[in-house]
C-alpha cells in the first residue's frame, strides 16, 4: 500500500512530528528542571524556585503529548494500536513516573514536613528521568527496526526495547533534556542556582553533543530495513544540525547570553525530532521482520477522517500557540529567593479552630 | 481470556477512579468561575476569598484529574488495540480534538490564573479561570462524542474491518451524544456544587466565617437545584432514547423479564434478579412512562430482546451482569431525588432574611454527609452506562471479548493493574488527607486583597 508523498498522510505524519517536537522542546525542559531541582538545589528554597520556574507551564506542556497521542490514534490508528500496545510495559512506566510527578507540583508545599517534601522532590526527579529516558529508547527503536508481525503488531518483549543502540538513545534523550533544563533553569532564576545550572549546562554540553553523534552514526551505520523514503543523508545532517546547536548553545551559555543559548537548545531538540521523522518517513514503525514496516499509507485513517482533522488543526492549533506563548511572555521574568523570613505558602500547622 | 478480563478489570477500575475526579473538576471550574467574576463585579473580597479558597480544592483535585486521565488515552492502545485498530477512524479524532481544543486551554489559562494573580489585570485574571472552565465543558463535549458513538454508533461504514468515517455531522449530531453531554455535565455541575455546600456547611460547623460560608452554601445550593432538576429531565430523555437504541440496556435496568404494556416500576427488589423476586415494591405504569411516555407503552423484557439480539447478531448471550444494571440505575436515580430534596431545603434554608443558616446543626451535617451523593451517583451512572452495554463494546459492531490487544500477555496486564491499584491507592488516600487538611484551613486572611490596580512589577510569587 503506497501513495503520493504530496497527501494529507504526509501532512499528518509530519503535524504528528510537529506535536512530538513541541512537546520534547517544551516538557524536556521541564524533565530536565524536575531532575535538577534535586541535584543542584541545596535547600527548600532552591527547590521551590525551580519548581516554580516551570510552574506556570509544565501542565500546558504536558498536553502536546496529548494531543500527539490522540492524532496518531486518529490518523494513524495501526501506528497507535500497534506502538502503544507493543511498549506496554515501557508505557505503564511513563505513566507512573508522569502521575507521581504531575501530582508532586500540588502535593509538595501541602504540608510542612521536610520528609514530605523531601519525598516529592525525588518523586520529581524520578518522575522526570524515567520517562525522558525512555522516550529516547522508543524513538531509537522506532528508527532502528522491532521485530514486525504480518499484521503490524510488534512481537518483542519489554527487554527486547532494550537494544545497546536503544540505550545509547535513551541516554541522549536524557542527555539533551538536562541540558535544556540547566539552560532553561538559568534564564529563568537568578542567583545561585542560576550559576549552578550554568554550570550543569557547560559541563554536560560536550556528553550530550558525543551521544548525539554517536546515537546517529550507529543507526545510520546499522541501515534502516526495508524501503526507506528520504535516505541517509537529511536525517544525519538534521542530527548533525542537533549537535551544532547544542554545542553552539554550551558556548552561548558560558559567555553568559542564556537566552540565545537556550532558543538555540530548543531548535537543537526541535532538530533532533525532525532527524527521527525524517528517518522513519514514509514508515511508522520500522521491521526488522518477519512482517513489512508500517507506513503513513498502511497505518492511516480514511480520506475524510484527515480532512476533518487538517480543518480542525489548521484552525486551533496557531490559537494554541498564540496562548501559550502569550502565557511565557506573561511570566517572562527571572524567579529570585524572596527575602529570608517569607516561609513556604502553604502552611498547615496554623490555624486549628 | 485472562488477559482480557483483566484488562476489563483494569480499565474499569481505573476509569471510575478516574471519573471521580472529573465531574468535581468541571463542577469546582464553573463555581470558582462565578465566583471570581462576582468577586471582579463586585470588587467584593469575601468572593475572592471565596474563590481562592475553593480554588486551593479545585488545584487538588485537578492534579489527580490530569494526571489519571493520560492513563485512559493511553490504555485504548496498550490494551486494546484490537479495538484502536477498528474504531481510530472515527474515535481518534474526538480524542485530539478534546486535547486540541479543550487540555490546552486548561492547563494554560489555571496557569495564568493560579500564577497571575498580581502580574494580570483583573478582568484578564478572572477570564482565565472562566476559559479553564469552558475548557471543561468542551473535554466533556468531545469525549462523550466517542463514548457516545461506542453507545449509538452513527455516520461510519465498515471496510476491511475498519469502522470509517462517512459523516461527521452525524458523530457530532449524535441524538445520545446531546443527551449524554447535557446529562453528564449538569451531573458534573451538581457534583461541584454538592461539594462546596457541603464544605460552607463543615465550615459552618467549626465556626469559619459564617457571612462568607453562608453566601458560598447560597450559590451552591442554587445551582444545585436547578442543576438537579435539569439532570432528572435529560436522564429521562436520555431513558427514551435507550429503550429505543439500546433495548438490553433497559430491560436490564430493570431486570425485567417478560415484555409487557403498562409494565410497573420496581423500586427495589429483594431476592435474585433471575425473573422470581422473593419482595418486590412496584410503581404502576411508571417504567412505562418512562421509557415510552406513555401510560400503557410497550417495553421489551431480557428474553424478548435476547431473541431478538441472537437472530440479528449470532448466538451467544447479549444479556449484562444484571446486578450492576439493576443497582446501579437505582442508585444512581435515588440519590438524584436525594440531593433534589437536600439543595432545595438548603437553598430555603440560607435564604436572605430567613434563621441565620449556621444555627442549623442537623442540616448542616446532613450536607457533609451528601459530599458523598454525587460520586455515588455519578459511578453508579456511568457502571450502569457502560456495563449495560456489554458484551458489546461499540454497540452492534464489536464485542469487548475481540477488543483485546492480541500481543500483551496476562501476566504483563497483572504487573500493571497491581501497579496501578497500588499507586492509585496511596495517591488516593493522600489526595483525601490534603483536601481534608485544604478545607479545614478556611479561608484566607486576604491581607494581599482582591487582584485590582495595574499588574506588578518585579519578581514573580512563588506558588508551588
Amino acid at each position: 500500500m503506497t501513495g503520493p508523498v504530496a497527501s494529507l498522510n504526509t501532512a499528518w505524519f509530519a503535524l504528528i512530528g510537529v506535536l512530538w517536537a513541541g512537546y520534547f522542546v517544551l516538557e524536556g525542559f521541564d524533565f530536565g528542571v524536575g531532575m535538577l531541582a534535586l541535584a543542584i538545589g541545596r535547600d527548600d528554597m532552591d527547590r521551590r524556585l525551580a519548581r516554580n520556574a516551570i510552574g506556570p507551564w509544565w501542565d500546558g506542556n504536558e498536553v502536546w503529548l496529548i494531543v500527539a497521542g490522540g492524532a496518531t490514534f486518529a490518523a494513524f490508528p495501526v501506528w497507535y494500536a500497534s506502538m502503544f500496545s507493543g511498549f506496554y510495559l515501557a508505557l505503564f512506566i511513563v505513566l507512573a513516573a508522569l502521575i507521581v510527578r504531575g501530582v508532586s507540583f500540588e502535593f509538595r508545599g501541602k504540608r510542612d514536613s521536610a520528609r514530605w517534601r523531601a519525598g516529592w522532590d525525588w518523586a520529581m526527579a524520578v518522575g522526570s528521568l524515567l520517562p525522558a529516558f525512555l522516550w529516547g529508547v522508543a524513538f531509537t527503536d522506532l528508527v532502528h527496526g522491532l521485530r514486525m508481525s504480518p499484521s503490524g503488531l510488534y512481537l518483542g518483549s519489554f527487554w527486547g526495547l532494550l537494544t545497546p543502540v536503544a540505550i545509547v538513545g535513551g541516554l541522549t534523550s536524557l542527555a539533551l533534556f538536562v541540558v535544556h533544563g540547566a539552560t532553561f533553569l538559568s534564564l529563568k532564576t537568578a542567583g545561585p542556582l542560576a550559576d549552578r545550572a550554568r554550570q550543569v549546562a557547560i559541563w554536560l554540553t560536550a556528553p550530550a553533543v558525543g551521544l548525539v553523534i554517536t546515537t546517529a552514526a550507529w543507526l545510520s551505520a546499522a541501515g534502516s530495513h526495508g524501503p526507506g523514503g528520504l535516505g541517509g543523508t537529511v536525517p544525519i545532517a538534521l542530527a548533525a544540525a542537533c549537535g551544532l546547536a547544542f554545542a553552539v548553545s554550551g558556548i552561548l551559555v558560558r559567555l553568559g547570553r542564556v537566552g540565545f543559548a537556550f532558543a538555540l537548545s530548543a531548535l537543537g531538540i526541535l532538530a533532533v525530532v525532525a532527524a527521527v521523522f525524517t528517518a522513519l518517513f514514509p514508515r511508522v514503525m520500522v521491521s526488522s521482520g518477519p512482517g513489512p514496516s508500517l507506513t503513513i499509507w498502511s497505518a492511516a485513517s480514511a480520506h475524510l477522517t484527515l480532512v476533518v482533522m487538517t480543518i480542525v488543526a489548521a484552525i486551533f492549533l496557531p490559537l494554541v500557540l498564540a496562548y501559550q506563548g502569550w502565557s511565557f511572555w506573561v511570566f517572562r521574568q527571572r524567579l529570585v529567593r524572596p527575602a529570608a523570613q517569607s516561609g513556604p505558602p502553604h502552611r498547615t500547622s496554623a490555624r486549628r479552630t | 481470556m485472562i488477559m482480557e478480563m483483566l484488562s476489563r478489570w483494569q480499565f474499569g477500575v481505573t476509569i471510575t477512579y478516574h471519573f471521580l475526579f472529573v465531574p468535581l473538576t468541571i463542577g469546582l471550574a464553573l463555581l470558582v468561575a462565578v465566583m471570581q467574576v462576582l468577586a471582579y463585579r463586585r470588587r467584593d473580597e469575601t468572593w475572592d476569598r471565596l474563590a481562592r479558597f475553593f480554588g486551593s480544592l479545585f488545584l487538588i483535585n485537578f492534579a489527580m484529574g490530569i494526571v489519571t486521565g493520560i492513563v485512559q488515552e493511553f490504555q485504548f492502545g496498550m490494551n486494546w488495540s484490537n479495538y484502536s485498530v477498528f474504531v481510530g477512524n472515527i474515535f481518534g479524532a474526538p480524542l485530539a480534538f478534546e486535547g486540541l481544543l479543550a487540555f490546552f486551554a486548561e492547563s494554560t489559562f489555571i496557569g495564568l490564573w493560579v500564577f497571575g494573580r498580581n502580574r494580570l489585570p483583573p478582568l484578564a485574571h478572572t477570564i482565565s479561570i472562566c476559559l479553564v472552565s469552558l475548557g471543561t465543558v468542551v473535554s466533556a463535549f468531545f469525549i462523550l462524542t466517542a463514548n457516545a458513538w461506542m453507545q449509538h454508533p452513527v455516520g461510519y461504514r465498515v471496510t476491511g474491518g475498519k469502522a470509517e468515517l462517512t459523516d461527521f455531522w452525524a458523530v457530532l449530531g449524535n441524538s445520545t451524544l446531546w443527551a449524554e453531554f447535557s446529562h453528564t455535565v449538569l451531573a458534573a455541575f451538581v457534583t461541584g456544587s454538592m461539594f462546596v455546600l457541603g464544605v460552607s456547611g463543615w465550615q459552618l460547623l467549626r465556626g469559619g466565617e459564617a457571612a462568607a460560608f453562608t453566601r458560598s452554601a447560597r450559590l451552591s445550593a442554587g445551582v444545585a437545584l436547578v442543576c438537579t432538576v435539569l439532570v432528572i429531565v435529560t436522564g429521562d430523555i436520555q431513558a427514551r432514547l435507550m429503550d429505543t437504541q439500546q433495548p438490553m440496556k433497559m430491560a436490564a435496568a430493570e431486570a425485567v423479564y417478560k415484555s409487557s404494556n403498562g409494565a410497573s416500576f420496581s423500586l427495589l427488589t429483594i431476592g435474585n434478579l433471575s425473573g422470581q423476586p422473593v419482595f418486590q415494591i412496584r410503581i404502576p405504569h411508571l417504567l412505562s412512562l418512562i421509557a415510552t411516555l406513555s401510560w400503557n407503552g410497550r417495553v421489551d423484557g431480557i428474553t424478548q430482546v435476547q431473541q431478538a439480539e441472537a437472530a440479528r447478531y449470532g448466538p451467544g448471550s447479549y444479556v449484562p451482569v444484571l446486578w450492576v444494571t439493576y443497582w446501579g440505575f437505582r442508585i444512581m436515580v435515588g440519590l438524584g431525588f436525594l440531593m433534589l430534596i437536600v439543595s432545595a431545603w438548603s437553598l430555603w434554608r440560607c435564604r436572605r432574611g430567613g434563621k441565620p443558616f449556621e444555627l442549623g446543626r442537623w442540616t448542616l451535617w446532613v450536607l457533609v454527609a451528601c459530599i458523598a451523593a454525587p460520586f455515588l451517583a455519578n459511578t453508579a451512572g456511568w457502571l450502569f452506562t457502560e456495563m449495560g452495554r456489554q458484551p458489546w463494546i461499540v454497540y452492534g459492531l464489536m464485542k469487548t471479548g475481540e477488543a483485546a490487544s492480541p500481543t500483551v500477555s496476562a501476566t504483563d496486564v497483572a504487573l500493571t493493574f497491581g501497579g496501578f491499584v497500588l499507586l492509585y491507592t496511596v495517591l488516593g488516600v493522600i489526595d483525601v488527607g490534603l483536601m481534608y487538611l485544604a478545607a479545614r484551613r478556611g479561608l484566607g486572611t486576604g491581607a494581599e486583597g482582591p487582584p485590582s490596580g495595574p499588574p506588578r512589577e518585579g519578581a514573580e510569587e512563588l506558588v508551588y
